[in-house]
């Protein structure tokens, strides 16, 4: 072996002692401990059993929580698809200094602590809470409204958090599209409209699939905002594994959890990559 | 008989004019170009035509219809972009049937007129390939049959050839003329390419600075430029300040040490520009201009010599027609009769 072909080796050996010792390691030891078994009397136990997993795929009460923390994640995915689509174009439409601070604004959640900003929404959400006497005093409402512990509360809250990825990922999209796409498709008569939908929204595909695997990973993943708005009572997979792991320390069971969320995800994001890379194929390379 | 009309067509940016009073008549099926250096306003004048900028003053009259409050998607013209701008994710075929579709043509016909600009473009067996794997000339193409399908009252072309390599330069020149007779569409071609200019239009508008320099045939605007700006810009040319005097009793031009008989020619006032074409080598006498061969730089089927006169360098194109060039430093007589000289007053004549 030549010193050249040994550098990039040795090079990169930092980054992959951290890869291994901070992802490798941890993600096989939660595998691991998936089989072992857990007695409420006798702890842990080391062995290899399939127990945990049963359990999981036998109760319809974690069949609950799956379905509730892919389905909010699908909400806010596609939420954060129509707002972060929409504002990435708008902005990018924007005249130069009102693109800087627009675009401030829209990554500003991303600065502010994530259990800051979840409080800031449960205070809104409360049933003496602004939206409550906002659509009470708009008539739209004839009682307090609580949006806290509601589906709906959690995936408002989780869309606020997410929308600035989807922006970034759709607006790095906008920036390679030729402008004379655009006026092209003008002097052909395609309506303001038509050109989006059939000319801009097409191009920026690969920015909207990179910025929905994020939102969606990451809301499926999302643990403060569904714990605080959620409550203990509306749980998601990384709550209830969260309450595995230090409430009831049934760490097996747990770890259960987490492998089989890490897995659907993954299951769900390559079947969606797939779809989309074949409908709009011409566009990703 | 005029199908578009450019009265008084102007386009400020703040203090910055960018066109400035352009009047331009276009017949029915004529093919123009805007001919000028890069900001000269040329391509303002296109998007203003095209819709997408907006005249500061001044009117775009097209088949007796005011432009003006006609937005760009209203407007009807095919425009092919410098880049293409072909979508990148539809096929070539679905590229030409967009405008098509916008219009609501039927699927059928959609079909068939589809077919017919990819083949009149020589395109009919890429028609299912994506943009992404076309060379240049075969974008080119395709954008060329997308805005032709529509049968636009206008075609715009926005310096078209400019992204292609020389030799695929050329043979688009001559397909694009020869397409444009064929579907007769008018058309106005946007390009600082001198010599495309010359090749494809019936007429040229020369442009510098917002303003027209002048509008002429080719062939007239080569031979009788109306200004020094027109003359450098299209083709090469020798400048030069000329004295009245006379030689034999006949009136002559003196150009340094020659004196140029003027027959029949009237005295040119102020500069004279005259082509490095029309220069010949010859033999030592009172009406040649002396002077030593700097450079000469082989061509292929033309010589371009550099000559140091008392009057500058001058240029000197010679045709490699089989006779011997003098070699580098050898001294030579330059020779051209007084019609070759081309008054350029430097207050712009317009012709129209």
């Amino acid at each position: 072996m030549t010193a050249t072909s040994r550098a990039p080796w040795l090079l990169s050996t930092p980054a992959l002692v951290i890869y291994l010792a901070f992802m490798i390691a941890p993600l096989a030891s939660v595998f691991l401990i998936s089989f072992f078994n857990f007695e409420f009397y006798g702890g842990i136990q080391v062995s290899f059993t399939l127990k945990n997993y049963i359990e999981i795929l036998s109760e319809g009460y974690f069949y609950e929580i799956y379905a509730r923390t892919f389905g909010v994640a699908m909400v806010v995915t596609l939420a954060c698809v129509v707002l972060g689509t929409a504002e990435a174009y708008v902005l990018s439409r924007m005249s130069n200094p009102w693109k800087g601070l627009f675009l401030m604004i829209v990554l500003g959640p991303l600065l502010i602590s994530v259990v800051v900003r979840t409080l800031g929404w449960a205070l809104l959400f409360g049933s003496t809470g602004l939206i409550s006497q906002a659509l009470q005093a708009l008539g739209l409402a004839s009682g307090p409204v609580s949006l806290m512990y509601t589906n709906t509360g959690v995936a408002i809250a989780l869309t606020h958090v997410m929308v600035p990825f989807m922006v970034i990922s759709v607006w790095a999209s906008l920036q390679r599209i030729n402008p004379s796409t655009e006026a092209a498709a003008l002097s052909l008569g395609a309506s303001q409209f038509t050109v989006i939908r059939r000319v801009i929204v097409p191009q920026v595909m690969p920015g909207i699939l990179s910025g929905s695997i994020m939102v969606f990973a990451l809301s499926a993943s999302a643990f403060a905002t569904p714990s605080i708005v959620g409550g203990r009572r509306l749980k998601n997979v990384p709550t209830a594994a969260y309450d595995e792991f230090l409430n009831t320390l049934n760490w097996p069971l747990g770890a259960a959890l987490a492998v089989l969320l890490l897995i659907a995800t993954v299951v769900v994001l390559i079947s969606a990559n797939r779809l989309i890379e074949r409908r709009y194929g011409a566009v990703f390379n | 008989m005029s199908y578009l009309e450019l009265n008084n067509l102007t386009k400020r940016y703040g203090a910055a004019v960018a066109v400035e009073d352009l009047t331009l008549s276009i017949k029915k099926g004529e093919f123009v170009s805007l001919l000028g250096p890069s900001g000269c306003g040329k391509t303002t004048t296109l998007q203003m035509i095209a819709g997408f900028v907006e005249p500061t003053a001044g009117s775009i009259v097209l088949d007796g219809k005011d432009m003006n409050r006609i937005p760009a998607n209203k407007r009807g013209l095919g425009i092919v972009f410098q880049n293409y701008a072909l979508f990148p994710h539809m096929t070539a075929a679905q590229n030409v049937a967009f405008g098509l579709e916008m219009q609501g043509v039927k699927k059928a016909e959609c079909q068939d007129r589809v077919a017919d600009a990819l083949k009149l473009v020589g395109l009919a067996h890429l028609a299912d390939r994506f943009p992404a794997r076309m060379s240049g000339g075969q974008q080119q193409r395709v954008a060329l049959a997308r805005a032709l399908v529509i049968k636009p009252s206008v075609l715009l072309l926005d310096e078209p050839l400019s992204n292609l390599d020389a030799k695929l330069r050329e043979e688009m020149q001559l397909e694009l003329r020869s397409i444009q007779r064929t579907v007769g569409t008018t058309t106005i071609l946007v390009t600082h390419d001198q010599s495309e200019a010359l090749a494809l239009s019936d007429r040229i508008v020369v442009m510098n600075h917002g303003r027209v320099e002048q509008i002429a045939e080719p062939h007239a605007a080569y031979e009788g430029p109306a200004s020094e700006f027109v003359g450098g810009f299209l083709g090469k040319a020798n400048l030069f300040e000329i004295k009245p005097g006379s030689r034999d009793g006949k009136p002559c031009a003196m150009i340094g040490e020659a004196a140029v008989i003027l027959h029949e020619v009237d005295m040119p006032r102020g500069k004279v520009i005259v082509r490095p074409e029309k220069i010949l080598f010859g033999e030592q006498s009172p009406s040649a201009l002396p002077g030593t061969m700097k450079t000469r730089v082989f061509q292929g089927n033309h010589w371009l010599c550099q000559v140091q006169t008392s009057v500058g360098e001058i240029l000197v194109i010679r045709q490699n027609d089989g006779t011997t060039i003098p070699a580098e430093g050898s001294p030579v007589h330059l020779h051209w009769g007084a019609k070759d000289m081309r008054a350029v007053g430097s207050s712009a004549a317009h012709a129209s």
